[in-house]
């Protein structure tokens, strides 16, 4: 069945899978009497990360911070303004790299809607055969492949195959969405919300088969989620993104055991506890995150974090390695000036 | 407790044979489905089909010689011997008029909205799928044409280029252009914001494999229903542009112009002289009623 | 809003450009060369010099293009061939006389088209509901021009309750607000009123129908308010939707009208572009046209500005 050979590893092990540096996302916003762009909205602004092989990247926040243009910016569904993304060692986009359809080819994403990421005018197996077909696949053969994946993802393929989207349960249609990223058997897959919209129990089910597909394809995943319980127990390491830009990235028990940026600190105080002695008595964080428009200077989490400082509002805190994880924020940058920071 | 249900669970774990076509309806089907219980539009296809099919039949269907004129026999009432529905002011057949002026008539509607609706269909799905630049451009030119009343712009364009059934064509395919345009680009944006176009794109496809296969799918219904909805208009743009000289010449029978060359004769015989208008009000009736039916029809999820 | 009115009078400048080169243009849509399209063929030779030297026609067409523009932007239409009056002059008084038609042929179908359209959407028998559809299909179907024959040959020629055709009494070029100016604007208001009436009507059913089903009406019956109270808050929010349908179709009126103004010789734009039609007076046609353009822009840009301050959910930035 295998005819799109999936692409060899090869610059090993300790080679990111996908390196991106500098990515910047602004989105123009028309004002102004002539309607001339007049503000930005700064969705990602300069964030680097590295994605391991074989690891699952979890990455949350707050809704608007910028998690979802992070996704399309990885899969080049936009075009950043800026920055730089290295697939195993093969640059994408640029003179000797690779061209973004490979990196496509290579990268796939499951959307949050599971209703809309399908066409409702085609059957499920023309749904997975499309990609396969688009790369030059014959049809009887895409066809063929497209109802072993649905086998794969738990749904019977002579059950399932003809019917349309909206003959399926949400759970159903989101393995759907699972089984057209495997379609092209790429490397990298990135869940953006995909389970968010689900019934607990069928969030479940479809958690553990992710695990299940991750283990059998040796897929690498890059997880976005705004629920904390289902990011720990997917994830190996973990991004914690404010307002488009990274606050602290580590290992999953580092962020979880001892988190250190106040922001991380506070949203994962937020989440209910099992324990009723434990119970949250009052909202950690006060108030909506600010406007991506003009976001604050210095430290974007100043405006509502309880230690900030004169400080704060001048230096922009870069990430620093504290040992378990990095952090961007001034109190773990040694000689910044804040007065729980180090002093050099 | 186990009452056992008939095997309608979809559902249900037990292996189903290569379920049919009943279990999973594709989107036309159900269309169809919709339409064959819908007997007012039945009613109206019929009632279509029937008028295109005399008028083009008409050579054969042993009616009096349409551009026969007699000036004994001028302005026959309706019932006289021989002119079941009377003559004309030339003393020419009125049935025979009336079902040879189905031709033209239907022709001069039905064009044009099919020519507007390649070029303001294509124009349409361009600029909502490639949007920016080419978008802006696009309906900004479609702004301009929507800046004239549509009856406007039609009889000025054929008052201008001068009478002709050619010029009438020309100057209706331009004035429905840009609500075609409008609306297919509208439909194409909406189906492009779907995830499930980026899913395509994120799958490596080429630009037209995607339009082909995921937007025209989707766009095509709504377009189409909105077209079907301007034929009745064409079809009285049509006849009020003949029936201010400025369409169809005489002697050709054509509804629009034989009410515009009776209207001499509102006093004399008043029936006759409202006797083509009732063809247009018929056949646009007809049309308006098809369209909304094919709207209903449409209007399903998935 | 009131930058929003000024943004959107600074993008109407583009489209104004776009329709000023469309009529611009018809001159040369005319079959033929532009002066033989223009200049009757007996015309005596000082006509044609006169016309040769209005439109520059020895210049090219991008230079002639600008000096009809600026001429024509200093007020100056240029002169009817077939009067030899002022195009500008002309086009005025036929302008007025549209409107006043167009002015009835509104209120009379908005006011038919709220009460029939929500009586429609409110009625629990279904007998109402499909006599008002039917109207309002019968509204959108009818041939207008026709109607109106049918209106003259039932009322004036059968019953010869109303004048059949004319502004007034005696060839009256001026409308005056009398008995016999009345009598002569109903048939003409009712035949030009039937096509609003049957798309407002069909706008205004399916807009309430739509906030009928809201859930906020079930919340404001829950809370106890009666049928009428109700219904303020349901027009309320039926109100912008219909605002801009019938925006839309007053304009289509005012450049609709000429069918009808034919049938019933209303001087008005549409007799007079009518007209100038079959005399090639393309002076007229293009005045005309123009100014029926600029005001349908017009009347849309209001319609437009009135909809954003009228519906709060609609922020435009």
């Amino acid at each position: 069945m295998d005819t799109i050979v999936p692409a060899t590893d090869r610059g090993g092990p300790a080679q990111p899978l996908l390196l991106a540096t500098g990515l910047r996302k602004h989105f123009p916003i028309p004002g102004g009497l002539l309607g001339r762009t007049t503000k930005v909205v700064r969705a990602v602004d300069d964030l680097s990360l590295a994605v391991a092989k074989g690891e699952t990247l979890g990455v949350v926040g707050e809704s608007g911070c910028g998690k979802s243009t992070v996704a399309r910016l990885l899969i080049r569904l936009i075009k950043p303004d800026r920055g730089t993304m290295v697939l195993d060692g093969d640059p994408v986009d640029e003179p000797h790299g690779i061209t973004v359809n490979e990196l496509r080819r290579q990268v796939q994403m499951v959307f949050q809607d599971s209703y809309a990421s399908l066409n409702p005018r085609l059957t499920i197996v023309e749904t997975l055969a499309f990609a396969p077909k688009a790369h030059g696949v014959p049809a009887a053969e895409a066809r063929e492949r497209a109802r072993d994946l649905l086998a794969k993802v738990g749904l019977e393929p002579a059950n399932f195959a003809d019917r349309y989207p909206h003959e399926l349960s949400g759970g159903q249609r989101q393995r759907v969405n699972i089984a057209r990223a495997l379609a092209l058997r790429p490397r990298l897959v990135i869940l953006d919300e995909a389970v968010s919209a689900l019934d607990k129990s069928v969030e479940a089910q479809v958690l553990n088969m992710l695990v299940d597909l991750k283990q059998e394809f040796g897929l690498t995943y890059v997880f976005i989620s705004h629920d904390l319980n289902v990011v720990q127990y997917l994830s190996d390491r973990v991004m914690v993104m404010y307002l488009g830009k990274i606050v602290e990235i580590g290992h999953v028990d580092a962020i979880y055991g001892s988190p250190q940026h106040p922001y991380t600190r506070a949203l994962l105080s937020a989440r209910p506890s099992m324990d009723p002695r434990k119970r949250t008595k009052e909202a950690p964080i006060q108030g909506d995150p600010p406007n991506p428009i003009d976001p604050p200077s210095g430290c974007r989490f100043r405006t509502r974090c309880p230690y900030a400082e004169d400080v704060c509002a001048r230096v922009e805190p870069v990430l620093a390695d504290t040992g378990a994880q990095s952090v961007a924020c001034l109190m773990y940058t040694a000689g910044s000036g804040h007065s729980k920071a180090a002093r050099p | 407790m186990t009452l056992q249900s008939p095997s309608l669970d979809i559902g249900s774990a037990a292996p189903v044979k290569a379920t049919p076509a009943s279990a999973a309806r594709g989107y036309w089907q159900t269309v169809r489905r919709r339409l064959s219980r819908d007997p007012v539009t039945l009613v109206c296809v019929g009632l279509l089909l029937l008028i295109v099919a005399a008028s083009l039949a008409a050579p054969w269907l042993g009616l009096a010689d349409p551009y026969k004129t007699s000036m004994l026999r001028r302005l026959h009432p309706i019932g006289s011997p021989g002119h079941l529905l009377g003559t004309d002011e030339l003393g020419r057949d009125m049935l025979s008029r009336l079902v040879y002026g189905g031709r033209l008539s239907l022709f001069m509607g039905v064009t044009p909205v099919v020519c507007s609706l390649l070029i303001g269909g294509l124009l349409g799905i361009t600029a909502g799928f490639l949007g920016g630049r080419v978008n802006m451009l696009i309906m900004r030119v479609m702004d301009v044409f929507y800046a004239f009343p549509s009856v406007l712009l039609a009889i000025s364009l054929s008052g201008a280029m001068g009478a002709g059934a050619d010029n009438t064509l020309l100057s209706l395919t331009l004035v429905f252009i840009p609500p075609i345009c409008r609306v297919a680009e509208s439909v194409t944006t909406q189906v492009r914001g779907f995830d499930f176009v980026d899913a395509a794109r994120a799958s490596g496809a080429g630009m037209l494999t995607i339009v082909r296969v995921h937007v025209l799918g989707n766009v095509l219904g709504p377009i189409l229903v909105y077209a079907t909805s301007l034929i009745s208009v064409a079809i009285i743009l049509a006849a009020g542009l003949s029936f201010l000289g400025l369409g169809v010449k005489p002697p050709e029978p054509e509804w629009g112009l034989m009410l515009n060359t009776l209207r001499q004769a509102i006093y004399v015989n008043p029936v006759l002289a409202a006797l083509p208008g009732v063809m247009i009000f018929v056949t646009s009736i007809c049309f308006n009623l098809m369209s909304d039916g094919l709207r209903a029809a449409m209007d399903v999820k998935g | 809003m009131l930058l929003y009115a000024l943004r959107r009078l600074i993008y109407l400048v583009p489209v104004a450009f776009g329709v000023s080169l469309l009529v611009f243009a018809l001159v040369h849509l005319a079959p033929g060369d532009a002066i033989s399209a223009i200049v009757p063929p007996d015309a005596p030779q000082e006509v044609v010099d006169k016309i040769k030297t209005y439109y520059g026609f020895d210049k090219p067409l991008p230079v002639q293009y600008f000096r009809w523009l600026a001429v024509t932007l200093s007020g100056d239409f240029g002169t009817s061939i077939g009067t030899g009056r002022p195009v500008a002059e002309e086009v005025g008084t036929a302008f007025v006389n549209t409107l006043i038609l167009a002015v009835g042929a509104t209120f009379l179908s908005f006011f038919l088209a709220i009460i029939l359209g929500t009586a429609a959407a409110y009625a629990k028998s279904r007998t109402i509901d499909r006599c008002v559809t039917s109207i309002a299909l019968a509204g959108v179907s009818v041939p207008h021009f026709w109607l109106a024959i049918v209106l003259v040959i039932f009322f004036s020629v059968e019953l010869g309750w109303l004048p059949p055709m004319g502004l007034g009494p005696d060839n009256a070029t001026g409308w005056h607000l009398d008995r016999a100016h009345l009598a002569h604007m109903v048939l003409p208001t009712i035949a030009l009123s039937v096509i609003p009436l049957g798309v407002m009507t069909r706008t205004v059913r399916s807009t309430i129908k739509e906030i009928l089903n809201m859930e906020f009406v079930t919340a404001l019956q829950a809370k106890g308010m009666n049928d009428r109270q109700i219904l303020i808050h349901v027009l309320k929010n039926a109100a912008p939707t219909c605002l801009a349908v019938m925006g839309l179709q007053a304009g289509n009126l005012i450049g609709g009208s000429i069918l009808i103004e034919t049938v019933f010789a209303w001087p008005g734009t549409g007799f007079l572009l009518n007209s100038a039609i079959f005399r090639r007076d393309l002076p007229i046609l293009q005045g005309t046209t123009l100014v029926l353009a600029f005001f349908f822009m017009m009347l849309n840009l209001i319609v437009d500005v009135i909809q954003t301050t009228v519906d709060p959910r609609i922020k435009r930035t």
